[in-house]
């Protein structure tokens, strides 16, 4: 309990002083995430959608690999992810490991299942209510998913939102192929992991803390956007 | 309401069901119905509930097949596009503005980009939505919603207009605003089948009746012959109040 | 939405590889990145060469791992055996003695086994095993790993036969396993450096000490450029030059944690 109540000073500590290399960590972190949630929605989206709407032999299939990867274990992608990138792997001439463009290819992996799944789910339940009106009006497919896809888009953003908690979250896969490097690629999660190990533990606390208190900043300017959607009975 | 220079359109005419049928659950719906619909009359389609009419229309418009059967539109197999338009019993309207919603009806028929605006605003101003355009549709009231929903509709310039009881949960106002909305559409040329049990409303917009009755036609007659002498014992029972399923 | 999201996806790529010209990727140990050392010395290495010194602190039978992998232009590990091993296997140039400190066996205030104060390495491991007093292992193939195991052998005791009871195999790294023994009242072989520089001591204290058999050699290794093309030879040579000539080694003398010297170097 000590341990806490001298976290939660050195989280204030920390904030109030916003220290140049806890900015650079944080903004990372999110540079990482959001680009990893940006890119996992422009696949997981359509993707969630196709699989809602879509009619090819395989769907169902491919909806339950989708669901099951959603449990991807982080660490599983880091290896992966390592294995591919590394200069004796197939994509090594990239040189893309230990930077954050790799952390970034691991999270989206992590992420877009995610997203699509989610997304498959909302898609689904819209379409049992717009199937028969846009098929009248003589909606292509591809117009249907499109028209499903924006107007679920209030829904869609806690597809977004499940996605983005995930990446700020997770340390096993961007510790692996980032590896940590100071300036470079250290971010919240690899951070906190860091102190850990040096025993620091109000310190690594104190960024969970910050870690915590940003995914709600997230989440509540999300729930708000919704809600506002609500009122209009837009979501 | 279609410009009268423009080229008649190839034949959707006549729309022919024959011998159609519709099962589902082991329970025959629609029981070997021969129709033929042509340009002209305002279609009045009654029946008890269950009698099929809902069906009927879903049959008609191509978004169901039939069991058994065929229904053929002139000599083509299948509708040709935006030919005919549906309005349901209740309004699906997107997420959207009531401007939007015919935005996305507009572009789903193939409207440029720029000729949309002027459209929209003729449109609205039909429904006597004018002041609504941007407001949120799903926020209008029901009669709001049922009017915008059916000049999304018209919007497709179709020659044959489904509607599917589009009045059943409208106050006698907001019915009569639809209603005119429906006889203008139909007496600028577009073929209207229209769904109802309210007896009252038929009597108002009828040309011609059709009554269903287990998922079969049993009588088919103008209005004032079906009205003041019905032929059939079925119609007699439905006007009578007694014909049940 | 789409297209919006696109954008900034680009957006965010784009601000990616805002990485610097010339760098280096260093794979080492997690003692000498958690004490501090590289934070202390690393800035004095860039300021005279311009090279940039990126250091991925793994455990030492990882970090030699990911070299083989061709994933790091310099080695700096604590397993001389393993090292010899990487170099005459074609991975590494070759390789020299950096620094030294030593290891030393930590235990709870209880000191259940008796062995608080004691100098002989090999014959406290026996106490252990006899009172059958737990201790946290690292567990992890790591250099510090390798030597516990290389004690326990040459002590004729093998406590992975009791692992899951007195003797605990936490996989993890070395702040991660001290943390574990504090936790446990636990006995754990730890490099002096990461234990001086570690906070969460709690009531542990150092137990064993002063062991010629606890002795810790550093050693640096240039990646083969011969094996892996995409090596920085030159940088990466830069680097261990400094490390191993006067300024690198007048930097390691001179770190200190609470008054104390952590590392002592001793490249000839």
């Amino acid at each position: 309990m000590q341990d806490f109540w001298a976290a939660l000073a050195q989280a204030f500590a920390l904030i109030l002083g916003a220290e140049a290399e806890l900015v650079e960590i944080i903004g990372l972190s999110l540079r990482v995430s959001l680009s990893a949630v940006a890119i996992a929605c422009v696949i997981g989206l359509p993707l969630g959608a196709v699989l809602a709407v879509g009619r090819f032999p395989g769907r169902l299939a491919l909806s339950v690999l989708v669901n099951a990867l959603m449990g991807l274990p982080p660490v599983v992608v880091g290896l992966t992810v390592y294995l591919v990138l590394s200069a004796s792997g197939p994509l090594g001439v990239l040189q893309l490991l230990y930077t954050p463009a790799a952390m970034i290819i691991a999270q989206t992996i992590l992420v877009t299942p995610i997203i699509a799944a989610l997304t498959r789910q909302v898609i689904e339940d819209l379409s049992g209510e717009y199937d028969e009106m846009l098929r009248a009006m003589g909606v292509s497919r591809a117009g249907m998913i499109a028209t499903l896809l924006w107007d679920a888009r209030y829904s869609l953003l806690t597809a977004a939102l499940a996605g983005t908690g995930r990446a700020l979250a997770e340390v096993g896969a961007v510790l692996i192929v980032g590896g940590n490097i100071n300036h470079v690629t250290r971010t919240m999660t690899t951070a906190i992991a860091l102190e850990t190990s040096k025993g620091e533990l109000a310190m690594a606390l104190a960024l969970g803390i910050i870690l915590v208190t940003l995914s709600v900043i997230v989440s509540a300017c999300v729930m708000g956007l919704r809600a506002s959607a609500a009122r209009m009975a837009y979501a | 309401m279609r410009d009268v220079a423009e080229p008649p359109r190839p034949g959707l005419w006549p729309v022919t069901l024959r011998a159609v049928a519709f099962r589902a659950g082991g329970q025959t719906l629609i029981d070997g119905l021969d129709l033929e619909l042509a340009p002209g009359a305002l279609t009045c389609v009654m029946g008890p509930n269950g009698a099929g009419k809902s069906l009927l229309v879903r049959l008609i418009a191509g978004l169901i097949a039939p069991t058994e059967g065929t229904i053929t539109y002139g000599s083509a197999g299948a509708p040709a596009k935006n030919r005919i338009a549906v309005v349901f019993q209740r309004p699906v309207l997107l997420r959207r503005s009531a401007a939007a919603n015919l935005d996305h009806a507009l572009k789903t028929y193939g409207m440029p980009r720029a000729a949309r605006p002027g459209r929209i605003a003729a449109l609205l101003s039909e429904a006597g939505l004018t002041a609504q355009a941007g407001q949120a549709a799903r926020l209008l009231s029901g009669g709001e919603q049922q009017r915008l929903a059916l000049v999304r509709a018209l919007a497709a310039e179709p020659d044959l207009l489904l509607l599917d009881e589009p009045a059943a949960n409208l106050d006698p106002q907001a019915t009569a605003m639809l209603e005119a909305l429906i006889r203008r559409a139909s007496s600028e040329g577009v073929k209207v089948v229209l769904v109802t049990h309210d007896r009252d409303q038929a009597r108002r917009m009828a040309e011609e009746v059709i009554l269903l009755h287990r998922g079969r036609i049993a009588e088919r007659a103008p209005a004032q012959a079906f009205f003041e002498n019905p032929k059939s014992p079925e119609a007699r029972a439905y006007l009578a109040g007694r014909l049940l399923l | 939405m789409i297209r919006y999201l696109t954008v900034l996806t680009f957006a965010f790529l784009g601000a990616v590889p805002a990485l610097a010209e010339s760098f280096i990727v260093v794979q080492s140990t997690t003692s000498t990145q958690n004490s501090g050392l590289y934070d202390a010395i690393l800035p004095q290495f860039t300021a005279a060469s311009g090279i940039e010194v990126r250091v991925v602190a793994v455990g030492t039978g990882q970090a030699i791992k990911n070299a083989r992998n061709c994933d790091g232009d310099v080695l700096l590990v604590h397993a001389k055996a393993a090292e010899e091993k990487f170099v005459a296997e074609g991975h590494g140039v070759s390789r020299a003695d950096v620094m030294y400190n030593d290891f030393v066996i930590v235990g709870p205030e209880g000191d259940r086994a008796g062995i608080a104060g004691t100098s002989d390495a090999k014959a406290a491991l026996t106490k252990i095993a006899v009172a059958q007093a737990p201790f946290a292992s690292r567990g992890d193939d790591s250099g510090t790993h390798k030597k516990e195991m290389a004690l326990w052998t040459a002590a004729g005791v093998d406590p992975t036969a009791h692992s899951g009871a007195w003797y605990r195999e936490t996989g993890s790294g070395m702040g991660a396993t001290l943390n574990v023994a504090t936790a446990m009242g636990a006995y754990a072989l730890t490099d002096r450096a990461t234990w001086i520089a570690f906070a969460n001591k709690g009531g542990q204290r150092i137990a064993v000490e002063g062991d010629a058999a606890l002795f810790n050699q550093y050693g640096v290794i240039a990646v083969n450029p011969v094996r892996c093309p995409n090596v920085k030879a030159e940088a990466g040579q830069a680097f261990i030059d400094w490390l191993l000539g006067e300024a690198g080694q007048s930097a390691i003398a001179a770190y200190r944690r609470d008054g104390q010297q952590l590392f002592f170097p001793n490249a000839r």
